[in-house]
């Protein structure tokens, strides 16, 4: 394998990935805001909540485009950029994906439309029934990617058949109700619906501060502030939950993220502060709280948290088990009835993966020295430093939003958003859930390295037999275009932001709703 | 668990399945790229442009669902397929995706500022995001059936030998134009039934009759082509239809002809190259009459049966291989496991019944045609 490429290839992965994810969260979490207030405008019937729903519609819109049409590439980059990944976990992998387009996809796109345009061609419920399709679209399509995502992290109900010389599912309920996608989609759709929330929560302050449309803003303010208290509280639940979930099958990430070079006597505590230094294995200038690692890694005061130390040495027992399968599965492939080989591959097949590590250092991983098995072994710890700072700016972020929207939800009682520090706090921190977001999926993905399935196929394998030209062509082009189009979707939310609440001209329900200027649409409050 | 439909028929199954998909795609998402394909030239002013493009935004998100199910389920059921082609085509795959990213973001920001300038530029977006996957999707055909330059090792990595240029040779390219064609006579076909009377409709249906006749000229200058050339595959030997996925169990030779042995075994499958030449006139009798559903009803018998033609006259080849046919993907050789197309057809049973009613009330809804008078007046309007 040509590293460049693979390298080339993560880079471009990683780009259009995370660039698709600035607009996701927002769907999520903006949908199922527009969901509720477009509810509470039918149960009161009152205009203003019309024109509120409409107002967040329309920038729920500039965002949903773009979400759409970046969702296509990562579609697509599975075949283009990897193609060897998608051969070897195709008959799994690909099944989550095509049900996604199948059950959600085709929900929300083609309930979208009818959303924007079928506000004069329906009855009121049957508008709000198809709001809720959109936000139920979405969600569902979360569902299935995190089930395909949370299958990469723990490849259940799957196994290798050496006559395809590919992972085939053996049983599809173990990739369905996988915990690690579970405790992933719960933990990934609640983050969507805290953006969404300080979204609205920062766009409403803002209007606030200037005094304009301050009714519209309010009762947004209110929805958002217990959407998002709701929301932020099941964030941490379930970024908990999902840190249980490692201790089964992505020891080394946890250890990873705790800059846990030795194992610790049970129960372990959890740093809140430290420098891990890879080069001497060591954590400096630590800060512990005791107990606490190990009450939330196994849930008991007698569990072990495995260092990585530990876990290197268990990779390199699994590197020599994978070797014999390996070395069955290329007699296999000459005498496809051999017996013999057949049992030894039934005996290891679980690590074959791993001695697919060794083809970084060898062509024939059956010719390595012990030297390279132990670089092989290595190669399993994800890059410490990286994890462990993400891990906490992550999860600071993830309390600071359950402090903030309980301080939203105290104004939204006792002073009505009168206070004009908080306003300004809630327009200063609405980029803060798209780091959190962001460094949440770097961590999961870069924790996952060396492998693109755990255990099953190094990343470096799964690359196409491109060339380095061709990558960055297609890097530099996905970059311009992205690029410009970031632009163009940040000056049209701001400049729909800047209008505010306006509806230029009479529809059905008549005149009242038309405002100009600065001042709100509606009747005062 | 026992699987009641054994692995052939599922195979089969699939195979027919993936030709839906593509016939689903182009019949919906095929009208938005016609038309995209059409707008510097259908739209005169910047209110016959927006009645245009009224006329697809509520329904262009549903119709792209379409590229991106056939993906998912190609991925899902065909994996070799998926992996194989993708990455091969991966500059001319970029276009496209670059392309589509570009069409669905001109519908929507285009109205956002009145400047002309601003809205122009939209307009060319619009071109190129329907103009390039349509030609791009035909050239692809074109080269699927002279075979591809891709090989696979023992470990079943694909590597391909062809250049981005390389996939324009002159037979592509007449497949690419016709593509082109096909897809231009169905935008206009389906847009005649989508706006008011006027300039706009008159400047429709003369598009579609030059697309009628481009299409019916170069789909029989392609069946000429095909039968006198030297494309075709054959697999030598048993062919094990039941056997696992792996290419390299089931050797196949370059076969000069062997595109029209199915028509010889089985001379029902003439019913498409036959839907694929009355459908391009069908659609002139519509527009010569002035029946919107004559011609609707020509352009998807043309572009039903130009890919059925395609399909049938190759299989079981699905991407056969030019520089080494030992590798050439074919149905018997290139699905997912017995288990994974089962579960695949069982979701799409209980699914896809349900997205054709919602997609049907869908356009039941937003039935009617878009008019200049509803441009100027509807607030919600692009």
């Amino acid at each position: 394998m040509d590293m460049a490429v693979v390298e080339l290839s993560r880079l471009q992965f990683a780009l259009t990935a995370m660039y698709h994810f600035l607009f996701v969260p927002l769907t999520l979490g903006l949908s199922f805001l527009l969901v509720i207030m477009e509810s509470i405008y039918v149960m009161t019937g009152k205009e203003i909540w019309r024109v509120i729903t409409r107002f967040w519609g329309k920038l729920f819109g500039v965002n949903f485009v773009l979400g759409v049409a970046t969702g296509i590439t990562m579609e697509f980059e599975f075949g283009t950029n990897w193609s060897y990944y998608a051969h070897y976990v195709g008959d799994i992998f690909g099944a989550p994906l095509a049900i996604e387009g199948l059950m959600a996809f085709f929900l929300e796109a083609t309930f979208v439309g009818l959303m924007f345009f079928g506000w004069d061609r329906l009855s009121k419920v049957g508008h709000l029934a198809v709001t809720f399709c959109v936000a139920l679209g979405s969600n569902l399509s979360a569902l299935w990617i995190l089930i395909a995502n949370g299958w990469m992290q723990n490849p259940a109900g799957a196994t290798f058949n050496p006559e395809t010389m590919r992972m085939e599912v053996t049983d599809f309920y173990s990739v369905l109700f996988n915990p690690v996608a579970q405790a992933k989609f719960v933990h990934t759709v609640s983050a969507g619906y805290v953006c969404a929330s300080v979204f609205v929560m920062g766009v409403s302050a803002w209007y606030l501060l200037k005094g304009k449309w301050t009714n519209v803003a309010r009762r947004s303010m209110v929805v958002a502030a217990a959407f998002g208290l709701a929301s932020s509280l099941s964030v941490v639940v379930l970024g908990d939950e999902s840190g249980y979930a490692l201790t089964d099958n992505q020891k080394m990430k946890l250890a990873a993220i705790e800059g846990m070079w030795h194992t610790e006597e049970a129960p372990a505590g959890l740093a809140i502060f430290g420098i891990p230094d890879p080069s001497v294995q060591e954590t400096r200038f630590e800060i512990k709280i005791p107990y606490v690692l190990g009450l939330i890694a196994t849930r008991s005061l007698t569990g072990e948290v495995v260092g990585i130390n530990e876990l290197v040495l268990k990779a390199d027992e699994r590197i020599r088990s994978g070797l014999i399968a390996y070395d069955a599965v290329e007699k296999l492939k000459f005498q496809r009835t051999d017996p013999v080989a057949r049992e030894s591959f039934e005996k290891h097949k679980r690590d074959l993966g791993y001695a697919m590590l060794l083809k970084r250092y060898v062509g024939d991983p059956r010719q390595a020295t012990d030297q390279q098995i132990l670089m092989a072994a290595k190669d399993t710890i994800p890059n410490v430093p990286v994890m462990f700072w993400l891990f906490r700016i992550m999860a600071g972020l993830g309390f600071f939003f359950i402090g903030f929207f309980a301080l939203a939800f105290y104004c939204a009682s006792v002073c009505q958003f009168e206070k004009k520090w908080f306003l300004r706090v809630a327009v200063v921190i609405i980029p803060l859930p798209w780091l959190a977001i962001e460094g949440g999926w770097v961590l999961a993905e870069i924790g996952r390295q060396p492998w693109a399935v755990e255990g099953v196929l190094p990343t470096f394998l799964g690359a196409s037999s491109l060339t380095v030209s061709q990558i960055w062509t297609t890097i530099i082009g996905f970059t311009l275009l992205y690029g410009a189009l970031a632009v163009i979707e940040v000056r049209l939310m701001l400049s729909t932001i800047r209008k505010g609440p306006v509806e230029h001209h009479a529809s059905d329900t008549g005149s009242q709703i038309e405002g100009s200027g600065g001042i709100a649409p509606l009747s005062a409050e | 668990m026992a699987i009641p439909l054994d692995y052939e028929t599922l195979r089969l199954i699939w195979w027919a399945l993936m030709g839906v998909l593509l016939i689903g795609f182009t019949l919906t998402d095929g009208y938005d790229l016609g038309v995209a394909a059409l707008m510097p030239f259908i739209g005169k002013t910047d209110e016959e442009r927006r009645m245009v493009i009224n006329a697809i935004a509520p329904h262009w998100e549903g119709h792209q669902v379409w590229f991106i199910l056939g993906g998912g389920a190609i991925f899902a059921a065909w994996p070799f397929v998926y992996a194989v082609s993708f990455s091969g085509f991966y500059l001319a795959m970029f276009l496209v995706l670059a392309a589509l990213i570009l069409r669905p973001v001109s519908f929507k920001y285009r109205s956002k500022h009145a400047d002309p300038a601003w809205r122009t530029r939209w307009d060319w977006a619009l071109f190129i995001g329907g103009l390039v996957p349509a030609l791009v999707f035909g050239v692809a055909v074109g080269n699927v059936l002279q075979g591809l330059p891709f090989r696979l090792d023992s470990d079943l990595r694909a590597f391909y030998e062809g250049t981005l240029l390389g996939l324009f040779s002159p037979f592509a390219l007449m497949t690419g134009l016709l593509s082109v064609a096909m897809i231009v006579l169905h935008g206009a076909g389906f847009l005649a039934t989508k706006i008011e009377e006027g300039p706009v409709l008159e400047r429709a249906r003369r598009i579609g009759t030059a697309a009628a006749l481009v299409s019916f000229v170069l789909f029989a200058l392609g069946g000429v082509w095909v039968a006198t050339s030297q494309m075709g595959f054959r697999i030598e030997g048993i062919v094990d239809s039941m056997g696992p996925s792996n290419p390299r169990y089931v050797p196949a030779l370059p076969a000069p002809g062997a595109w029209l042995d199915n028509y010889g075994q089985h001379p029902w499958m003439l019913l498409a190259p036959i839907l694929g030449l009355a459908g391009p006139l069908v659609a002139l009798v519509g527009i010569r009459s002035r029946s919107h559903l004559i011609n609707l009803a020509g352009s998807s018998m043309a572009t039903i049966g130009i890919i059925a033609t395609v399909g049938l006259s190759m299989f079981p080849f699905i991407l056969p291989s030019a520089i080494d046919p030992q590798s050439s993907l074919t149905a018997w050789n290139a699905s997912s496991s017995h288990l994974t197309l089962w579960i695949m057809l069982l979701v799409t049973l209980i699914f896809l019944p349900i997205v054709l009613a919602y997609t049907a009330w869908a356009m039941r809804v937003m039935f009617g045609r878009v008019t200049i008078e509803q441009v100027r007046t509807n607030p919600d309007f692009y």
